[in-house]
C-alpha cells in the first residue's frame, strides 16, 4: 500500500485546453475567443498553456489561426505557453510568431503514426529531430508526447516496451519532458503502472508527464495511480474540452477542475486557484454552447457554490 | 432490471426498499417486487428497513437480508429521519433483534463519510465511533457512504484509517458517489488499503439530491471495467452488464452515466 508521503508535494499541471481540447471540438471558435479563454486561464496560476498548434490549416481548420491567437495573447511571467510543431517548418513559422517553447507529437503505434501523420515512427522522430536541433541551437525548450501509450484505436494493445522506446528517443534527442498519453482512455491503474514501470526505466521519473483521457472514466484513477509512482506533471483541459474522435459522443481529455479537486483533496500544491479555472471553464462553455465535461464544475453550479 | 443483473454474475443486488410509500413513492411497490423477482441460488437481495415495521414487512414478503441506514452527522440525520444519531440506533436495535431471531443478516450503512451537505466537514472519528456501534450491534458489514460525493482520495484514506482501527476491514465496504468525478479515485485508494466490497449503479442511476443535474452512484460498468484492468476477479460478465444498463436507460428514456458504456457505443 503506498504511503501518502510517498506523493509529490508540487505537481504542474499542463493546460492543453487551448489547443488539444479545442482541437476536438466540433464548433470552429472565434479568435477572439480563442484568446480570451487563454487570458482567463492565464490568471488561475496555471504554469503552463498549451496556446495553439503550427499545423497547416488544411489538416487541422481548428487551428487556422495560430499566428493571430499566438501574438494576440497576454503573456504573463512565469506562465509557459507552449506550441505544437509537427515539423520544421511549422516550427519555424511558431518561433517568428513569437513561440518560447514547442511540443513534438510521437506515437507508440505503428499504425497511430500512419493513420495520423502519414509516415512511420522512425520518419517522424527524424522530422522530429530537426525540430529539436533548431530548438537546441535557439534555447528553445521541446516537450514530446507519446501518443497511445495504453492502447491504440487501431492496434488495439500497445507494449510498455515500446513507449519506452519511443520515450526514450524522445528525451535522448533533447525533450525535456515527455508527456505520456492515453489517447482513447481505454487504461486503467493496472496498465498505467505496467506502461510506467517501463518507462521510468529509460527516462528519469522528473522528466515524465501523463495525459489520460476520461473516454472510460478511468483518468483520475490512472492520474492517481501515476503520481503514486512519483509523477509530478500532469496534463488535463480546462471543462474537459475535446471529444473523442475515436468514439463517437463519448468524452476525451480529463478535465481540469476534477483533477485539481482531487490533488487538493491529496493536499499536494499546483499553485492553481480552482474557482478561476472553473470561471474559464464556464466562459469556453457558454461560448461554445455546450455543457462542461467537468463533474466538479456541474456540480458546484449546482449547488450554488458558484 | 433485477432479473437481467441476476443475469451478470452480480452476487448482491440491493432490491427495494420497505419504508412507507408516503416518503420514497418509488418504492411502494416493495412488495410486489420481492415477491417477483427471480431469486436465484447464490445471489442476495438485500433490502432496505428502516424501522421495525418495515423489517416485518420485508421478511413477510420474502426477504433474506436487510440493510440499515445510519449516519456521520447529527444535522443529515435530523433532517432525513428527524432524530438524532442516538435515537436512530436505538430504533436500529429493535430491527437487529428480531434479525438476530430470525437469523436474518444486516447490513448497515453509514451515511455522510467523507462530508455532509448540512454540517460540511466530518470528522474520521466521528465516522470510526458510528461505525463501531453499528458493528457491535450485529451487523455483518458496514458500508461507508460518501453521500453527496466531495471525498478525495485524500479524505478516503484517512476516514478509512479511523474506521479500520475499530472495524476490521474485511466487514467494511465503501459506496462512493461520483458528484465531483472522485468516485474511481476513491474507491482505488479503499481498495489499496484492504477494502474489498464496492457498492455501484447501473449506468450511474440515481443522481445527487443535494445539487441539482449532478450525478450520484458510481456507474457498476465503470467500476468493473477498472477492476477488469487491475487483474481483480469479480465474477460479473460486463457485456451482460452494459446489456442491463442500455435497457433500463431505454425504459427510463435517459443517458447512461457511465463512460465504458458511452464509449462501447461506437456509429
Amino acid at each position: 500500500e503506498p504511503q501518502a508521503s510517498e506523493l509529490p508535494e508540487y505537481i504542474k499541471i499542463v493546460e492543453v485546453g487551448p489547443r488539444d481540447g479545442l482541437q476536438n471540438e466540433k464548433v470552429i471558435v472565434p479568435t477572439d475567443t480563442k484568446i480570451e479563454l487563454i487570458n482567463q486561464l492565464s490568471k488561475t496560476g496555471l504554469p503552463a498553456i498549451e496556446v495553439t498548434s503550427f499545423v497547416s490549416s488544411k489538416w487541422v481548420p481548428q487551428m487556422a489561426d495560430h499566428k493571430e491567437v499566438m501574438r494576440g495573447i497576454e503573456r504573463h511571467p512565469g506562465v509557459q505557453y507552449p506550441v505544437l510543431t509537427p515539423n520544421l517548418q511549422g516550427f519555424h513559422s511558431a518561433i517568428a510568431a513569437g513561440a518560447t517553447e514547442v511540443s513534438v507529437f510521437g506515437a507508440a503505434s505503428e499504425s497511430f503514426s500512419k493513420m495520423n501523420i502519414n509516415c512511420s515512427i522512425e520518419e517522424s522522430l527524424e522530422k522530429f529531430e530537426e525540430v529539436t536541433k533548431s530548438a537546441r541551437n535557439m534555447n528553445i525548450p521541446v516537450r514530446g508526447y507519446v501518443s497511445c501509450a495504453l492502447g491504440c484505436p487501431y492496434e488495439g494493445n500497445v507494449v510498455p516496451e515500446k513507449v519506452a522506446e519511443v520515450s526514450k528517443r524522445l528525451y535522448s534527442m533533447g525533450c525535456y519532458e515527455i508527456s505520456l498519453g492515453d489517447t482513447i482512455g481505454v487504461g486503467t491503474p493496472g496498465s498505467m503502472k505496467k506502461m510506467l514501470e517501463a518507462v521510468k526505466k529509460e527516462i528519469p521519473l522528473s522528466a515524465l508527464a501523463v495525459h489520460c483521457h476520461d473516454t472510460y472514466g478511468q483518468a483520475l484513477a490512472n492520474i492517481l495511480t501515476a503520481i503514486q509512482m512519483g509523477v509530478a506533471v500532469v496534463d488535463s483541459s480546462v471543462a474537459g474540452l475535446g471529444g473523442c474522435p475515436y468514439a463517437k459522443g463519448a468524452t476525451g481529455n480529463v478535465a481540469t477542475e476534477d483533477v485539481i479537486y482531487m490533488l487538493n483533496g491529496l493536499g499536494i500544491n499546483t499553485g492553481v486557484n480552482l474557482y478561476a479555472v472553473m470561471e474559464a471553464g464556464n466562459f469556453i462553455c457558454t461560448a461554445l454552447n455546450k455543457k462542461t465535461n467537468s463533474k466538479v464544475a456541474q456540480a458546484s453550479f449546482s449547488t450554488g457554490t458558484i | 432490471l433485477i432479473n437481467m443483473l441476476s443475469e451478470t454474475g452480480l452476487q448482491v443486488i440491493e432490491a427495494t426498499s420497505f419504508v412507507s410509500p408516503k416518503w420514497v413513492p418509488q418504492m411502494a411497490d416493495h412488495t410486489e417486487v420481492m415477491q417477483g423477482i427471480n431469486k436465484l441460488p447464490g445471489i442476495s437481495y438485500p433490502v432496505l428497513t428502516p424501522n421495525l415495521k418495515g423489517f416485518q414487512a420485508a421478511v413477510a414478503a420474502g426477504a433474506k437480508e436487510v440493510s440499515i441506514f445510519g449516519a456521520a452527522s447529527e444535522l443529515f440525520t435530523k433532517k432525513n429521519i428527524n432524530c438524532s444519531i442516538g435515537e436512530s440506533l436505538e430504533r436500529f436495535e429493535e430491527v437487529m433483534k428480531a434479525a438476530r431471531e430470525g437469523s436474518i443478516p444486516v447490513r448497515g450503512y453509514v451515511s455522510c463519510v467523507l462530508g455532509c451537505p448540512y454540517e460540511g466537514k466530518i470528522s474520521a472519528a466521528k465516522v470510526a465511533e458510528v461505525s463501531k456501534k453499528m458493528y457491535s450491534m450485529g451487523c455483518y458489514e458496514i458500508s461507508l457512504g460518501d453521500t453527496i460525493g466531495v471525498g478525495t482520495p485524500g479524505s478516503m484514506r484517512e476516514m478509512l484509517a479511523a474506521v479500520m482501527k475499530e472495524v476490521p476491514v474485511g466487514a467494511l465496504a465503501v459506496h462512493c458517489h461520483d458528484t465531483y468525478g472522485q468516485a474511481l479515485a476513491n474507491i482505488l485508494v479503499a481498495l489499496q488499503m484492504g477494502v474489498s466490497v464496492v457498492d455501484a449503479s447501473v449506468a450511474g442511476l440515481g443522481g445527487c439530491p443535494y445539487a441539482q443535474g449532478a450525478s450520484g452512484n458510481v456507474a457498476t460498468e465503470d467500476l468493473v471495467y477498472m477492476l477488469n484492468g487491475l487483474g481483480i476477479h469479480t465474477g460479473v460478465d460486463l457485456q451482460k452488464l452494459m446489456d442491463t444498463g442500455t435497457f433500463i436507460c431505454n425504459a427510463l428514456n435517459r443517458r447512461t452515466n457511465s463512460k465504458v458504456s458511452q464509449a462501447s457505443c461506437r456509429l
